[in-house]
């Protein structure tokens, strides 16, 4: 029983994840499908969660919402983040002027706001997933190879390295190898920090039109037309908001896990 | 019972009575005794030493009676009195009025223990001023005064100085005036002179013996080194994992030792003068803890192969490293860390190098290693020359043993993978002969094939270093570079590690490079001895040579610093002053190093004609 709360973020990340995945073969309404007639139903056996103000099922908008959600933010945090640290590491175990090019490079791109560039994509190629994966990716990448670096400084001064290299590994080898499974604590909570700030900077696109489209679910955009029928019907509002502050918990929570996981000073299992 | 030296003409008792001290400590959800019913008393004037090996709980005992343990993850039991007063349960406010006015304590790392953006003489001031309140003239012209008393030279100039202008024995000097600043009853020296060189640290405990002399303080000194304890304790008390083992004063505890414990740990220090009988190197005989008997000696056959051609040929090799000004990037000057060093190296002999910081030891073993490139000069290992070998080449004949035993095991791979790797590496058979491979070496090392699954955090010190020796040898050099390897040990370990590599020279026909300052262990293991100040060789020959007859001034110095594990034998010359300070390897660009000239003394016993610096 006990260890089974104390892994509750896995627990539940697996839950979002399955839910995610299984979205198609739910029995679930189909979250396009309108239904004037019935706008701003309440909660019924049909629809629990009640229609929205086009008579759309909420509870089957709110699951293709955390889909794409949870896809886009994974794809982007995992993007950042190899080509961050594979930056980050390179630059900062070779140092020189691979070491100038890389993090001065990162500098450029953190002069533009994230929202800013964003707009700027999706005003060049247009709003879509397929426009935001990419962006978010590219808006993330200097944090990953800022957090690589630092920690790889602190690392490749350690004896260890000096023994890979008296070993004869090559540059490529000590890298992966040795440095890399030695910052990996950081990288993963970065990585867990960009997921969640994707999710809400992802939401917050959508809100204001540049993300996902319409009709498609999105979380932004269901908070955004929630707000305008807010008087009317709040739940429209409330039920969006709560998977939202839902997500970023889970995924925060599950990458603490998963950082506790890759550390061999923990001792796995239930813990004592 | 403890009867005060006539010399403390104070009536009380003893300065500090602690009596049935437990100190707990919390890990998890239990409570670990660290500490276990430690009875002592330090009278005025006294000095007690606790020696015991890591984890004995020595460290914990000065802290508590500080009372600097985090509260709420330690608990304290028992009674420390301080000149009669009871510490236990005092508020953390009369703790601060105590602490530094009537005990003070110097710490291991005079590096870290100082503010590096204020200058030395305000931080002696300012402990002066926060203790009696005085004003910022008077505690100005205080400091001074501490600073001429612990004989740091030129205190008007140093006054405003920065830490980092300052070398350890000098800052250890600044945290001994800052301690003594309000005439502390009581002073707690943990592990004070261990981050030093041997000829420093004597300088600072000479200082130490002469200042409790005038001001009759009583001293609790905690320390490892059964040396310096024979040098300064005048009663020593023995902790083994938390338990007080034997109380007594130095001499008897030296000279007749009553728990097995004690015999083990006296018969394992190295002790220099200890192989005047022997030309060869001589394994240390391993004592049983539980019984204090030792195991039978045996001598070692003599394996060098001196007629063929050397293994290792260094002709004189230089590394110089730049230092670029900050705005230009110009080189304004150069740290010569290896001046025109030449030497050989036979199959199955160990040289030792030896030297305190600085003289660029290190240094050496990493080019030697293939990890630095020599600015100038030649090294050849088997005739061919390292300039020509890539890294990946030079791994399959020449492997190094770090120091940090901490450091250098990758703590992502587990022990079996560690000693894989250079196999993995050099794409050397298969998966499964690796492992097997990994097993014999750990079996060879002294340690259960079990292990390999183990990470590096859950072994020892000695254990790990066990391991970092088995990795070492996976892809079978013909040499092994030793760097300090056994200088992070304690004594018993030390003894059996230096032992272990003894044997697996005899078996491999292993060239070893034994950089060490310790001169006790290199008396043990090495045939020859090169001796190394500012990056230059002054002195090279056979171990009983350049021990038993020194010619060059720096290697008298050096061996005289050794402090002597006998109570009997106390040799620190009241040495007090700074100089004698190591100085530096920093010279300006285009310095033309000095032409040198060597004397044969006997047959490979060569000495460096000293300079005019040593007249």
């Amino acid at each position: 029983m006990i260890s089974a709360f104390r892994n509750w973020p896995s627990a539940l990340f697996l839950c979002l994840i399955a839910l995610s995945l299984l979205a198609p073969l739910l029995p679930i309404h189909d979250p396009l499908a309108m239904n004037i007639a019935s706008r701003f139903a309440p909660p019924s056996w049909a629809f629990p969660l009640g229609q929205d103000e086009y008579g759309r099922d909420i509870l089957s908008r709110l699951v293709w919402a955390l889909r794409s959600a949870m896809f886009i933010a994974i794809s982007a945090a995992l993007l950042s983040g190899a080509i961050g640290s594979a930056l980050g590491i390179i630059g900062g175990f070779s140092r020189g002027a691979t070491e100038v090019l890389t993090m001065r490079s990162m500098d450029i791109i953190l002069c533009f706001p994230p929202l800013l560039l964003a707009m700027l994509a999706v005003t060049l190629y247009g709003p879509g997933s397929l426009t935001l994966i990419p962006v978010l990716a590219l808006v993330f990448v200097p944090s990953f190879t800022r957090v690589a670096h630092a920690s790889v400084l602190t690392v490749r001064s350690q004896e260890y390295v000096d023994a890979a290299r008296g070993m004869g590994a090559g540059a490529g080898r000590i890298m992966l190898r040795t440095i890399l499974p030695n910052i990996l604590g950081p990288l993963i909570v970065q990585f867990s920090f960009v997921m969640a700030v994707t999710v809400v900077l992802e939401s917050g696109l959508s809100f204001l039109g540049l993300g996902v489209l319409p009709p498609a679910p999105s979380l932004g955009l269901m908070i955004g037309t929630g707000r305008a029928t807010l008087a009317q019907a709040p739940m429209l509002l409330v039920w969006p908001c709560l998977v939202l502050s839902l997500l970023i918990l889970v995924l925060n929570a599950f990458c603490d896990r998963l950082r506790d996981w890759f550390d061999p000073r923990h001792v796995h299992g239930t813990g004592n | 019972m403890l009867t005060v030296p006539a010399r403390s003409a104070a009536p009380s008792g003893p300065i500090l009575a602690v009596s049935n001290l437990t100190v707990s400590l919390k890990r998890g959800d239990a409570w670990n005794a660290v500490v276990r019913n430690l009875n002592f008393e330090i009278a005025a004037g006294e000095t007690l030493a606790i020696v015991g090996e890591s984890g004995s709980g020595k460290s914990v005992t000065a802290l508590s009676t500080m009372q600097l343990l985090p509260r709420g993850i330690s608990r304290i039991e028992g009674s420390i009195k301080l000149a009669g007063r009871e510490l236990l349960g005092l508020p953390e406010t009369e703790m601060v009025k105590i602490r530094g006015n009537d005990m003070a304590m110097i710490f291991q790392e005079p590096m870290t223990s100082l503010n590096p953006v204020m200058p030395i003489g305000d931080q002696i001031a300012e402990s002066i001023r926060f203790h009696r309140g005085v004003t910022q003239a008077q505690a100005r012209a205080d400091a001074l005064r501490l600073m001429e008393r612990v004989r740091i030279p030129d205190a008007k100039r140093r006054y405003g100085q920065f830490p980092y202008q300052f070398s350890g024995g000098m800052r250890q000097r600044v945290m001994i005036a800052i301690a003594l600043a309000c005439k502390p009853a009581l002073l707690i020296a943990d592990e004070p002179t261990t981050a030093l060189d041997v000829t420093i640290q004597a300088q600072v405990l000479s200082l130490i013996k002469e200042l409790q002399e005038e001001e009759g303080m009583a001293v609790l000194f905690i320390t490892h080194d059964m040396g310096v304890v024979a040098e300064v304790a005048d009663r020593t008390l023995v902790m083994y994992r938390g338990d007080q083992i034997e109380t007594g004063t130095t001499a008897e505890v030296f000279a007749r030792p009553a728990q097995p414990y004690t015999r083990a740990l006296l018969s394992a220090v190295p002790q220099l003068g200890s192989m005047r009988e022997h030309a060869k190197p001589h394994p240390f005989p391993i004592f049983d803890i539980a019984t204090g008997e030792a195991a039978l000696e045996r001598e070692l056959p003599d394996i060098r192969q001196k007629q063929a051609p050397p293994l290792l040929d260094v002709k004189g090799l230089s590394v110089r490293f730049d230092i670029r000004s900050s705005l230009l990037r110009r080189v304004t000057t150069r740290v010569h860390a290896v001046e025109n060093v030449s030497f050989n190296l036979a199959r199955g002999e160990t040289l030792a190098i030896v030297g305190e910081s600085g003289c660029g030891k290190s240094t050496m073993g990493r080019v030697i290693a293939g990890l630095r490139k020599p600015s100038s000069g030649h090294v050849e290992l088997d005739g061919r020359d390292l300039a020509g070998l890539s890294q990946h080449e030079l791994s399959r004949h020449v492997q190094m043993v770090f120091q940090d035993p901490f450091a250098s095991l990758n703590p992502r791979l587990t022990v079996g993978k560690a000693i894989q790797e250079p196999l993995q590496i050099h794409h050397l058979s298969s998966p499964k002969e690796r492992v097997e491979i990994a097993a014999d070496l750990l079996q060879r090392v002294g340690l259960s094939p079990e292990v390999a699954q183990r990470y590096p955090h859950e072994f020892s010190g000695g254990q790990r270093q066990r391991i970092c020796i088995a990795r070492a040898l996976a892809l079978q050099p013909g040499m092994l570079v030793a760097d300090e390897a056994v200088s992070a040990l304690d004594v018993s370990v030390k003894a059996q590690v230096v032992n272990l590599l003894m044997d697996l020279q005899q078996e491999l026909k292993l060239g070893i490079v034994f950089i060490s300052h310790d001169m006790a262990v290199v008396e043990r293991i090495s045939h020859r001895v090169a001796v190394m100040y500012l990056g230059e060789i002054v002195e090279i020959g056979e171990r009983a040579e350049v021990f038993g007859n020194p010619r060059h001034p720096y290697t008298r110095r050096l061996l005289d610093a050794v402090p002597m594990p006998d109570p009997a034998r106390r040799h620190y010359r009241r040495n007090l002053t700074g100089d004698g300070e190591l100085r530096s390897p920093l010279k300006p660009r285009g310095f033309v190093p000095p032409q040198r000239h060597y004397e044969e003394i006997k047959p490979g016993h060569l000495v460096q004609v000293p300079g005019p610096e040593w007249a």
